[in-house]
């Protein structure tokens, strides 16, 4: 019997998507859901080693690290080279809470010319590249479900959503990036 | 669709990401024990269900997670504004409200 247990990645072998947007999961990483109050923002950013966005719709990226605004006291951080985010937040004496999800989310990576166009085709955000910018992120919803998005260049996007939604949403974006092909 | 402005997010975002939260600015009584059984009845299950302006608790629950409140006209569905929890309840230009109104008129909605 096996004293190992193996990683299954929920979208392993799944690829899709049309010449327009390529339709990809992404690799594992970590992610950590983060909230504090105003007056730790300082001693969290300091210890995760970027700035803690305090816009709404934004983001803040160093070397595959990324910390997305979810709300006014709400981030979602996201580590792909799988640093110990949970670890980290441990040692942080400000008051604040952090859950690790790595395993809850997944992602899935849309990128091409028709990216906005194969998201937009479930999703009602305005994708527009004056009103959600390369760095841009919003939690919104994707059909049926809740998604993250975060805008990582001109015409790719990282959409985070909950693992067990993920072929649902995948199929999704699968089917946006073939009719914006049309 | 309906868009919607989120006061949190600072712009107009789609009715999905919103889900409705009933009335606000509905007074929590303080002596909770020492009321009457009317008086309970009175705040906890009765409601004006006003025909046009309405001063409702909203949440952003697909954005950012936010409760806030808006003034809507129940017969149109157009958002006059919305506003953050905790704010006093604004006057909307422009607007009478429905007892404001029943009262010129003499309706009989109430």
């Amino acid at each position: 019997m096996a004293d190992q247990a193996l990683r299954k990645a929920p979208l392993a072998g799944r690829h899709g998507g049309s010449a327009g947007a390529r339709v990809t999961p992404a690799a594992p990483a970590t992610r950590l859901s983060l909230r504090a109050g105003t007056d730790a923002i300082g001693t969290l950013s300091l210890a995760f080693g970027l700035e803690l966005p305090q816009r709404p719709k934004t983001s803040a990226s160093i070397s595959g690290r990324h910390a997305l605004w979810l709300g006014p006291d709400e981030w979602l951080l996201i580590d792909e080279n799988g640093a110990d985010l949970a670890g980290i937040a441990a040692g942080i004496s400000a008051l604040h809470s952090a859950t690790d999800v790595s395993h809850r989310n997944t992602a899935i990576l849309v990128s091409g010319p028709d990216a906005a166009a194969a998201i937009a085709a479930a999703c009602p955000l305005d994708l527009g590249k004056t009103i959600f910018p390369v760095g841009a992120a919003a939690r919104t919803v994707l059909g049926k479900i809740e998604i993250v998005l975060l805008r990582t260049g001109e015409e790719d996007y990282r959409v985070e959503c909950w693992r067990s939604f993920s072929p649902y949403a995948f199929g999704m974006l699968v089917d946006g990036a073939e009719d914006a092909g049309l | 669709m309906l868009l919607i402005y989120c006061p949190y997010c600072e712009e107009e975002r789609s009715e999905l990401e919103f889900r409705h939260g009933g009335d606000a600015h509905i007074a929590r009584p303080t002596n909770m024990a020492d009321i009457t059984d009317e008086e309970f009845q009175e705040f906890f299950f009765l409601r004006d269900n006003p025909k046009g302006l309405i001063f409702e608790r909203w949440r952003h629950i697909h954005g950012c997670g936010r409760f806030f409140n808006a003034a809507r006209d129940t017969v149109s569905d157009k958002f006059y504004m919305s506003y953050k929890a905790g704010q006093p309840k604004p006057d909307v230009p422009g607007v009478t409200s429905a007892a404001a109104t029943n009262e010129n008129t003499g309706g009989n909605a109430k």
